[in-house]
């Protein structure tokens, strides 16, 4: 899946061309290309073990890649880990705060880890707890927070050095909902404030939700790149067509699947139709004598589009 | 001085005393074990011994014996920090992840947590020399020296168990620490001297780090400046330095995949 090399192309932080990453006899990145243009939100979409977390390793310089290019403000995360990383805000996927400190020694440490001094610091860990509404809770040890708390913790300490991107590895897993809009908002406000934010996701509504840009990831590769509006254009039909059928879909007739919209997939229990116009696919559907437990039309999803591409869903 | 050659190493240095702020007991604890063994051993069984040939001359049990309880504290600091507390990071803590997320790389991490470990070493060491003048068992103003030459020693230990710790499994694992440090401390000339081992296991004793620790320190409270000092500080910088070397290249193989 190649990048159209346009001229006019936006300054790239992060490109990388052929990225491989290869553990024993797996490859876990198979020789993918992308761009991370300057302040832009931008998405790894795929299930879990496409290649996201590696992918982002490489980027952050704590996992040497097997071989392609990857440049990093124009440099090489291997060459130059450090000073990449000193402009890197990372947040990983499981917990990594440090239990051993209260909330606001976990930031003090981390921006002395940045080389910062400890005045700056002290007004900028302040300045941050305010933002993720945790000044409250500043004495507090971490192991009692709420998963939100304790994510929005991660997500404050990543920004103690004010760093360019800010990276994070499927960043609301786990939450419950009102903590995932949570997060979703400190996170917009980030993007524009200038932040260039790099995330991976698993959840199709998040991407779709936050990301100017993004990359679809299945089985190491790269199958689809661009806007989630594009490529709901590109790859799936206007409207949906799902049909439930609880008995299973084995013993329905391609024939008849494929008379009732522009394309169709099985599942176990569902047959979703992508189609220009949902009731009317539905209309033919019971003509063709189907008799479907229930049905439902909508409009199509980055779920539909990496079911097009893959011919499974995101969470299977 | 160390802030401004090795910044990140020492933030990771840092890191240690923001823990141990609220921890203090846990170091205080440490101080108690040297004094105790000095009690029972150094006067107890001293008293029944009374004088020990040490140089060509007598000189009395607990001062032979206060000079390697010092190297032996000074071991301790530095092994129990670089075992259990470096084990609990690497394996549950997830703190490692973290910090090599940030500028600081596997080297400044392993050169902080050493540094940090050392420095139990050396307070340990310090408090001890303390009891010693208090107890008059210091003969020479060299002794002054001691917690500077501890350094050698924490440093050997540290590296030493750092490395060890990277290929632990699990807290099972750590039965087979005691099994080394025990006889270490027993056997490493620290109750008598190291020429009442019959020939081939005296040289393997004087192999140990402890025994060359205990020398050292040993020396330096007699006043007895040797040629052998110079032995010592070599072979536990030796050790010192593969023991970093492969703490480093295990931190990489287990944090940098």
């Amino acid at each position: 899946m190649g990048m159209t090399n346009s001229a006019a192309e936006p300054t790239a932080l992060i490109r990388a061309r052929g990225l491989t990453k290869v553990f024993g006899a797996r490859s876990a990145v198979a020789g993918i290309d992308f761009d991370v243009r300057d302040g832009e939100f931008f998405g790894f979409l795929g299930p879990n073990g496409a290649g996201k977390t590696t992918t982002m390793r490489m980027i952050a310089g704590v996992s040497p890649r097997t071989s392609g290019t990857l440049e990093i403000f124009g440099k090489d995360p291997d060459l130059h880990g450090s000073e990449i990383r000193g402009q890197i805000g990372v947040v990983h996927q499981q917990e990594t705060l440090d239990m051993e400190l209260s909330v606001r020694e976990n930031l003090l440490v981390f921006g002395r880890f940045f080389g910062m001094d400890r005045a700056s610091i002290a007004t900028r860990a302040d300045e941050l707890l305010e933002l993720f509404q945790l000044s409250d809770r500043a004495k507090d040890q971490v192991e009692p927070l709420s998963g939100g708390m304790k994510r929005r913790l991660s997500i404050a300490r990543s920004l103690i050095a004010s760093p360019r991107i800010l990276m994070l590895d499927e960043p609301t897993t786990g939450l419950d909902p009102q903590a995932r809009h949570l997060l979703w908002d400190a996170l917009q406000r980030l993007k524009r404030g200038g932040t260039t934010i790099v995330l991976t996701t698993h959840y199709m509504d998040e991407a779709e939700q936050l990301c100017d840009r993004l990359v679809v990831m299945d089985q190491a590769k790269i199958v689809a790149e661009g806007s989630p509006r594009q490529l709901i254009v590109e790859h799936a039909s206007r409207e949906v067509l799902e049909l439930r059928f609880p008995n299973g879909t084995e013993s329905i007739d391609v024939k008849v699947l494929e008379g009732i919209g522009d394309r169709y997939e099985r599942l176990a229990e569902r047959v979703i139709v992508g189609c220009e116009n949902g009731e009317a696919a539905h209309a033919r559907a019971l003509e063709h004598g189907l008799d479907p437990e229930s049905w439902l039309v909508r409009r199509s999803s980055l779920e539909d589009v990496f079911l097009r591409l893959t011919g499974r869903t995101l969470d299977e | 001085m160390i802030a401004s050659l090795a910044p990140r190493a020492f933030s990771v240095f840092e890191r240690n005393v923001f823990v141990y702020r609220r921890q203090w007991l846990m170091i205080v604890t440490g101080f108690f074990e040297p004094l105790f063994f000095l009690l029972g051993i150094g006067y107890g069984v001293g008293g029944v011994i009374g004088t020990i040939p040490y140089a060509g001359v007598d000189v009395p049990y607990a001062a032979f014996v206060a000079p390697a309880l010092l190297a032996s504290a000074a071991m301790n600091g530095a092994i129990f920090d670089s075992t259990f507390n470096i084990f609990y990071k690497l394996k549950y803590g997830k703190v490692y992840d973290a910090i090599l997320s940030t500028p600081v790389g596997v080297g400044d991490l392993a050169v902080g947590e050493l540094l940090w470990s050392n420095l139990r070493g050396v307070i340990y060491a310090t408090a001890f020399l303390v009891v010693m003048l208090a107890f008059g068992l210091v003969h020479s103003p060299l002794a002054l020296l001691a917690p500077v030459a501890v350094v050698f020693i924490g440093f050997s230990f540290g590296a030493a168990g750092f490395a060890i710790t990277t290929h632990m499994r699990s807290w099972k694992d750590f039965d087979f620490l005691f099994i080394v440090l025990t006889p270490l401390f027993l056997f490493s000339a620290t109750f008598y001297p190291v020429e009442i081992y019959p020939g081939a296991l005296r040289w393997i004793v004087e192999l140990s780090p402890l025994t060359r620790g205990t020398h050292l320190v040993r020396s330096l409270c007699f006043g007895d400046l040797n040629l052998f000092m110079l032995v010592d500080i070599a072979y536990l910088s030796a050790i010192s330095f593969i023991g970093y070397r492969h703490a480093v290249r295990r931190l990489g193989v287990l944090l940098l995949k």
